[in-house]
């Protein structure tokens, strides 16, 4: 049923877009990361321009779809002159830039909005304890209020690096080869179903699966003091399975 | 401004929203099958219904989208080449909503799995205790108060399926965004075009939190609330 020749013939070619997908994932997590933090500090301050201004960014990214903002910047930027005659044009026309630029914009948004969620939720008893114990405004952002938002955020933000993963997909369409587009080619060479699309399901099947159990064990570190199993405790449980009375 | 394209952007516009609505009570559909599997479903169902749900949301929605595109024409010349029917092409209006409604149907499958659960299994029960059949008992009992449960991720499945129709442009369907590469091929303004677009979708977005918000209170009547609303 599967022509494993076939397979064999293109696996240097997915191993090249396996390559360039997880370049472009990697990148993009890490500048996403990087400027949503901030702007996550920014959404959640008390002053409401601060943090309507980038709750205007985050709603205009969220309610549009990310082939739009894609195609605004890869094939829009090019309709202006100062564009084309500045220092940038040369990052412009290149479709790893765009690329980059259109799905770092987009994650930014939504992982903005995960951060500041978590640090809304912060309990206010724990920063109100910090600040009465002399800790600066800094020193409570960094030790208090940042640690436990990223402890809540976590199993949010490993659903948004998925998808963000999901999402390099669309990089197919600027002319990047990356999994997607040699799946695509692939199937217009030999018009074969399952040594095309199928390898690619296979990898991207793969990526998610390494992808969750990563976050998985990351929730497991970060919040190791939660777990029932480790808790002091536990062995007092047999004692009290033989006198429920204790209980 | 738009060179007189704007007509055909807003004709697009309309078969965005039909894709997107018609998507919509195709994924409903799947949802409810899948979720009713998950829930009541024996080994077999409970277990095909997980495979669904875990392999559709393991894959870009493009992918998935392409593979039924293709699959289907291909499944499509391989049966009429059995009858004798001569070439067949799928119509990418069918193959774009029935692939988003597969895929969102995975997503709304889990939602609506929550929202029966979280309907008392005594209300069902005192349903058949009354004689109520089971068809009576899931239209009369179980949907009206599961719905209240679901309209949270209903709402986020719509947003997020109204932007994942951007996408059946890319197999052929002269939505938004292909009429507007066209409009911006033709008049070499590929900002204005997809800026344009870009706005419209969204409006639709915000008109639909609107709408779905209103529906949020409507499901809710006569449920007490712990906040000060």
């Amino acid at each position: 049923m599967i022509d494993w020749e076939i397979v064999a013939d293109n696996l240097p070619a997915f191993a090249g877009g396996l390559v360039n997908t997880l370049i472009l994932l990697a990148t993009v997590i890490v500048s996403g990361f990087a400027i949503s933090v901030p702007l996550a500090l920014m959404r959640s301050t008390r002053s409401s321009y601060v943090s309507r201004a980038v709750w205007l960014f985050t709603y205009v990214i969220r309610g549009t779809p990310l082939l739009v903002q894609l195609f605004i910047i890869y094939y829009g930027m090019a309709q202006f002159e100062f564009v084309r005659s500045s220092a940038l044009w040369p990052l412009f026309r290149s479709p790893w830039f765009c690329a980059w630029l259109a799905l770092t914009i987009n994650t930014v948004a939504y992982t903005t909005e995960i951060f500041a969620g978590a640090i809304r939720t912060t309990a206010p008893g724990e920063i109100e304890a910090a600040r009465s114990i002399g800790l600066s405004r800094a020193a409570v952002l960094r030790y208090v209020i940042w640690p436990s938002a990223w402890r809540r955020a976590l199993p949010q933000y490993g659903n948004e690096v998925v998808m963000m993963m999901h999402a390099t997909a669309l990089a197919s369409t600027v002319t990047i080869v990356e999994v997607m587009r040699v799946a695509r080619d692939v199937y217009t060479n030999y018009l074969v179903l399952t040594e095309s699309f199928g390898v690619a399901a296979a990898i991207y099947l793969c990526l998610t699966i390494g992808l969750t159990a990563l976050f998985r064990r990351l929730e497991k570190h970060f919040l190791r003091h939660l777990s029932r199993s480790e808790a002091p405790n536990a062995k007092v449980q047999p004692a009290e399975r033989l006198n429920p009375k204790v209980a | 401004m738009f060179q007189g394209y704007l007509p055909m952007i807003l004709e697009g516009l309309s078969v965005t929203l039909s894709v997107a609505s018609v998507s919509l009570a195709i994924a409903c559909v799947i949802g409810l099958i899948g979720a009713s599997a998950k829930v009541y479903g024996g080994k077999a169902a409970r277990l095909s219904a997980a495979a669904y749900t875990t392999t559709v949301r393991a894959l870009p929605d493009l992918l998935v989208m392409l593979v039924v595109f293709y699959g289907g024409q291909i499944l499509l010349n391989s049966i009429s080449e059995t009858h004798g029917w001569g070439y067949l092409d799928v119509d990418p209006y069918i193959a774009g909503v029935s692939t988003i409604g597969f895929v969102f149907g995975a997503y709304l499958t889990e939602t609506f799995r929550g929202a029966i659960l979280s309907v008392p299994a005594g209300q069902i029960e005192a349903g058949f205790a009354y004689g109520l059949s089971r068809f009576q008992v899931a239209f009369y009992i179980l949907l009206p108060q599961m719905i209240r449960h679901a309209v949270p991720g209903l709402t986020n499945t719509w947003l997020v399926m109204l932007k994942a129709t951007a996408l059946v442009s890319i197999i052929g369907l002269d939505d938004m965004v292909h009429r507007a590469g066209l409009a911006s091929a033709a008049t070499r303004e590929p900002f204005t075009f997809y800026a344009l677009i870009g706005l419209i979708y969204l409006a639709v977005t915000t008109c639909s939190v609107l709408l779905f918000g209103a529906l949020e209170k409507a499901s809710s009547r006569g449920v007490r609330s712990g906040g000060a609303a």
